[in-house]
């Protein structure tokens, strides 16, 4: 990384396991701020782990460790003062899978966060949802169902809601964990334009399994591979001259 | 190939008729019981025989204290089974869900659940009525149901957490949210017609329950309601065994009543628990 851009997330040394196996090693990475980082390598290779680790969501997992260092704007995460409930309030995260909640409308689901929370910002609620829909580019298909449940809409729709309800909160940071795995390509491409746009304000970690994502909507790559970080590098140059016999090899199809 | 004939098929049939008949079997039993109960009565199920207090004379008798002490027993019963069944199947299924100790207790709870209810009476005599000296009252009778059902409510309200997908627990951690926020606002709202369906029909078992409210000294002739916590009771089980066992065949009348209620409080109580089951199922979005 060039030395004019700030590192946001800075990884030094990160191991995780899930109970005996170790599932990333080594990990040293540094993800600049206000960009789109790509993490793509084949299933299994420990990248939605990774991704996991930078929330403290990994944890949560019975059995599962961390050992190394991740640094948010040179706050150590791991460090015992830090709450791991009031970090994923600066760090959001949307899944693979689109997971509104259930039993809520499109409106609560925006607002769950500030909900759950017992924000005191929810006194400008209104606003609020429509700026979060807006930003998620899903406003002028609900604004006038808002009380609709958010379970109804589309899978698109759904995950857009999902990017919705989490920049609601202010994150600082979008953790994205193949965002678009389940959705239909129409829907893809509009996910993939909202990271364009978010990465003004946002830093964004985008884990991908598929490499023409990774190229379209990011400004660095890096390539995982059986837990290990093998090369990580602007896209442009990772995907036309990789240093990397095997970052080549998955690039060109060889295995995958 | 011929296309008309399967060898699969006459097994097929057979089977589907060995299923129906596994279906029919109870229903029919069930039907044929009801009415031999029902004929059994000889016209004593009137308003008078739920209305009046239990008498010398079988004519005159009537199953009201049974009938109020079975229902404040249960909402007794309820009112403390629910909070703590529901708690402890919280904390072992969200809070400590690979615990050392929590599999102790799931061993235990699943064992308690199988112990014998005269078991649990026994215990309640020595705990609530002697120890704690409560006495045979009616709360005495509502602490030792509170026991009896609260194995199968833990259970049950465990197996409703379980069904709520992952997911959404992440997706609500991922929002800064802390356990107890995922669990009361997200979880439970999702599990809860789970929980209460389950928690209803570990309820409706109780009411049908004798042997531990008789250890316990609940009183089978009485002829006043219970008037407070402390207070003397009988229940609708103890009632109808006190007149089956007389032997005068008026009584037996009067016993055939009283198991007419019975078998209504039940299915009333059974057939909200399947209006929460459908409605949880029409909610179920995952």
């Amino acid at each position: 990384m060039s030395s004019n851009e700030a590192a946001k997330i800075s990884v030094r040394n990160l191991n995780a396991w899930f109970g005996e196996k170790l599932v990333i090693r080594d990990i040293d990475i540094e993800i600049p701020e206000k960009q789109a980082t790509a993490i793509i390598g084949p299933s299994g290779c420990g990248k939605s782990t990774f991704i996991r680790c930078c929330n403290r969501m990994h944890e949560l997992v019975p059995g599962a460790r961390v050992q190394g260092s991740i640094q948010l704007d040179e706050e150590s995460i791991y460090d015992r003062s830090i709450d791991p409930v009031l970090l994923r309030r600066r760090i959001g995260m949307v899944f693979q899978k689109p997971n509104p909640f259930p039993s809520m409308s499109i409106r609560d689901n925006v607002l769950s966060g500030l909900k759950l929370t017992k924000s005191g910002r929810l006194k400008e609620a209104d606003s609020i949802v429509e700026n979060a829909l807006q930003q998620a580019a899903l406003w002028d298909e609900v604004k006038d169902r808002l009380n609709d449940p958010g379970i109804g809409l589309s899978g698109g729709q759904q995950q857009r809601l999902c990017i919705a309800r989490a920049l609601a909160v202010e994150p600082e940071v979008l953790l994205m964990d193949e965002p678009c795995s389940a959705l239909d390509p129409v829907a893809t491409a509009r996910i993939e334009d909202l990271i364009h746009g978010l990465k003004d304000d946002y830093t964004i970690v985008i884990v991908t399994h598929n490499m023409q994502q990774a190229a379209r909507v990011s400004d660095r790559t890096a390539f995982f591979l059986m837990g290990e970080l093998v090369e990580y590098r602007g896209t442009k140059r990772m995907f036309t001259t990789p240093k990397d016999k095997r970052t080549e090899d998955y690039i060109t199809g060889k295995f995958g | 190939m011929k296309l008309n004939t399967r060898r699969g098929r006459y097994t097929e049939t057979v089977f589907q008729f060995l299923c129906l008949l596994a279906i029919a079997l109870p229903l029919v039993l069930l039907v044929l019981l009801l009415a031999d109960v029902i004929s059994d009565t000889h016209g004593r199920l009137t308003w008078d025989f739920l209305t009046s207090y239990p008498s010398r004379k079988a004519e005159r008798a009537g199953i009201l204290p049974g009938l109020v002490g079975s229902i404040y027993l249960i909402s007794l019963t309820a009112a403390m089974a629910l909070p703590i069944g529901i708690g402890a199947a919280v904390y072992l299924e969200e809070y400590d869900k690979r615990g050392k100790l929590a599999a102790l207790i799931e061993l235990n709870i699943s064992n308690l659940a199988g112990v014998p209810s005269i078991i649990y009476g026994l215990l309640g005599l020595e705990l609530f009525v002697r120890i704690i000296g409560l006495g045979s009252s009616l709360l005495a009778g509502a602490c030792t149901m509170t026991l009896l059902v609260l194995p199968i409510m833990i259970m049950s309200s465990r197996e409703a957490l379980k069904t709520i997908p992952q997911s959404f627990r992440e997706g609500a951690y991922a929002l800064g949210a802390t356990r107890w926020q995922t669990v009361r606002q997200v979880v439970l709202p999702l599990a809860l017609p789970g929980i209460l369906t389950g928690a209803i029909l570990s309820i409706s078992r109780a009411i049908g329950e004798a042997a531990p409210l008789l250890v316990v000294g609940a009183l089978a002739y009485i002829t006043f309601l219970p008037s407070g916590l402390d207070s003397p009771f009988t229940v609708l089980p103890i009632q109808i065994f006190n007149w089956v066992s007389r032997p005068n065949q008026s009584f037996l009348e009067n016993a055939a009543a009283g198991i007419v209620v019975l078998m209504a409080a039940m299915l009333l109580l059974n057939s909200f628990a399947i209006i929460l089951r459908n409605r949880l199922h029409k909610r179920r979005y995952w």
